[in-house]
């Protein structure tokens, strides 16, 4: 089993307030590990800290062998390698869905505009956007733009993807369309690191669960493990919390 | 924009009723009678203030001075014809200083310690040409620079004049690009970072292009007061455009309507300006409220 993300102890704070207290997780190629925890355990600022997004304070980030943290390092060659999709999408809303894709093959990798468009054209199409190619973002709805927002990821080739709560700013009805791309990729067999509240979603998709809490990686386990018998106290606090709300 | 509408935006066919239209919103609010009373308040406060002005004791002597019909007819061709010379400073000032201001915005925002001294010097400098009044600008370089006789540099006053209102009034545009760089959220230059470009090339292509669209309207504003200011070149410069015909004129006839002929072209060309920043504001009011993130 290779090894496609391994984070060592990581810490950030930002001023003054500690987000990340010692981070340690590590990601096989092909796996699937999602990352629960409340809202400021620390989940966004990880996934910011690996795609080299904020700088960490202390620890190692080793993707696929090689220490990205280090000074020295080409951080937009490693962002290359690693995709990331937000949660408010942060499409480029003055460009068309097509140019928003074709941004990082033809000014990062160098790609020729004929062969970006076309590879994207048939990226769009096959997460059911083909006829939104030439639309700007905002003639989209909520589950399209985060669509766009995945395959602008895609069109990357990345080793890994890192998915930030992409489904916590859409109405409950377009949740099920971006949750089923996710799905896929995973059936494909791409690396991801899914911070996410869809307990359920979590429960079908991962491989492995993490617990971030307060900083820290409290518990990880199978699914199953963590959602039906909790080692932690914290954890079953936590997922008691998310029952009586209704959402596993 | 941190939760997009999940339906298409609609297409914005409404006017904006929030713009304030003079004419439209009195028609709009108070309905036919309220259109009478403006017609009779209107009529009777202009009648009072010509009847007062047309009265006064020495109105004919005036009137005479300053609204001359036959003064007018022969000397505004000539004003008309020297009025292209404006028009020509301020496009070719305008075009370097929307292209010199984007420099000093872009110097101004670079990140790290490695270029304090450039955002240093972008500081400074619009902090230096903003305080300077700009007919002061003018007046150094147009005269300051000609008396030095440096060989290979250009000895024209009109052209240190014009370099005095590109320095002078790029450092206000400088300041209204950085407010639209700022205001450009920083996800999106994460988003771009997030796809490997660097941070120049995020800039380029993702928040400058954002930015600019979002200062067009106080850009413009700025383009009015230039077009304006390019008569302050008459007060280092021999050769005349508008304003210094109209002086010559002025000074040759004794009277002071070729003045006026020279405040009407300038008119023409600020008013509809002005209209245009309106409405292109206007336009970006109702966009944002509709939702969209342009």
């Amino acid at each position: 089993m290779t090894e496609a993300l391994r984070v060592e102890d990581v810490s950030k704070s930002y001023d003054g307030t500690t987000v990340l207290k010692g981070v340690s997780l590590t990601l096989a190629e092909h796996e699937v590990v999602c990352l629960i925890g409340a809202s400021g355990s620390g989940k966004s600022t990880l996934l910011r800290c690996i795609d080299l997004l904020e700088p960490v304070d202390a620890g190692r980030i080793i993707v696929r062998g090689e220490d990205v943290a280090e000074r020295g390092v080409d951080q937009n060659r490693v962002r290359r390698r690693i995709g990331i999709v937000f949660q408010a999408f942060n499409l480029f809303p003055h460009m068309t869905v097509l140019r928003n894709v074709t941004l990082g093959p033809r000014e990062a990798l160098g790609e020729h505009r004929t062969e970006a468009e076309e590879r994207a054209r048939g990226m769009l199409a096959r997460f059911g956007l083909g006829d939104r190619a030439d639309e700007y973002p905002d003639r989209l709805s909520g589950g399209q733009q985060q669509r766009v927002a995945i395959v602008r990821a895609l069109a990357m080739n990345p080793d890994l993807l890192l998915l930030d709560e992409i489904t916590s700013a859409l109405d409950p009805e377009l949740v099920g369309e971006v949750l089923n791309v996710v799905r896929d990729l995973a059936a494909q067999g791409m690396t991801m690191l899914i911070a996410t509240h869809e307990m359920g979603f979590a429960r079908d998709i991962a491989g492995r669960v993490a617990f971030l809490d307060e900083g820290r990686i409290a518990e990880e386990g199978p699914p199953q493990r963590i959602f039906t018998d909790p080692a932690n106290p914290r954890t079953r606090q936590f997922l008691d919390r998310i029952i009586e709300a209704g959402r596993l | 924009m941190a939760t997009p509408p999940d339906a298409p935006a609609p297409p914005d066919e409404f006017g904006g009723s929030r713009r304030s239209h003079l004419f439209r919103d009195l028609f709009r609010q108070e309905g036919t009678k309220g259109v009478a009373v403006a017609v009779v308040s209107t009529i009777v406060v202009f009648g009072v203030i010509v009847y007062v002005v047309t009265h006064s004791p020495n109105w004919p002597a005036v009137k005479h001075l300053f609204f001359n019909g036959k003064e007018f007819v022969s000397t505004f061709p000539e004003i008309a014809s020297k009025f292209v010379r404006n028009i020509e400073y301020f496009l070719i000032c305008e075009v370097v200083i929307l292209a010199f201001a984007l420099f000093l915005a872009v110097l101004r925002s670079l990140p790290g310690p490695v270029f304090f001294p450039l955002r240093l010097m972008a500081v400074v400098y619009t902090d230096v040409f903003r305080g300077i009044p700009t007919i002061l600008v003018i007046y150094l370089l147009g005269f300051g620079v000609p008396a030095l006789a440096l060989k290979g540099v250009p000895s024209s006053a009109t052209f240190w004049a014009l370099v005095a209102l590109i320095l002078s009034y790029s450092a206000y545009v400088a300041e209204v690009y950085r407010a639209g760089i700022e205001s450009i959220h920083p996800s999106q230059a994460a988003a771009a970072r997030s796809l490997g470009l660097t941070r120049w090339k995020a800039m380029r292509f993702v928040v400058i292009p954002q930015a600019v669209r979002r200062v067009v309207p106080p850009l413009l504003n700025d383009f009015v007061a230039l077009q304006k200011d390019t008569a302050l070149v008459a007060f280092v410069v021999a050769v005349p455009e508008a304003f210094l015909q109209a002086q010559i004129f002025q000074q040759g006839d004794f009277n002071f309507t070729p003045l006026l002929c020279a405040a009407l072209l300038f008119l023409m060309i600020t008013i509809p300006l002005t209209r245009l920043v309106d409405y292109l504001l206007a336009r970006q009011r109702r966009r944002r409220q509709a939702g969209s993130a342009l």
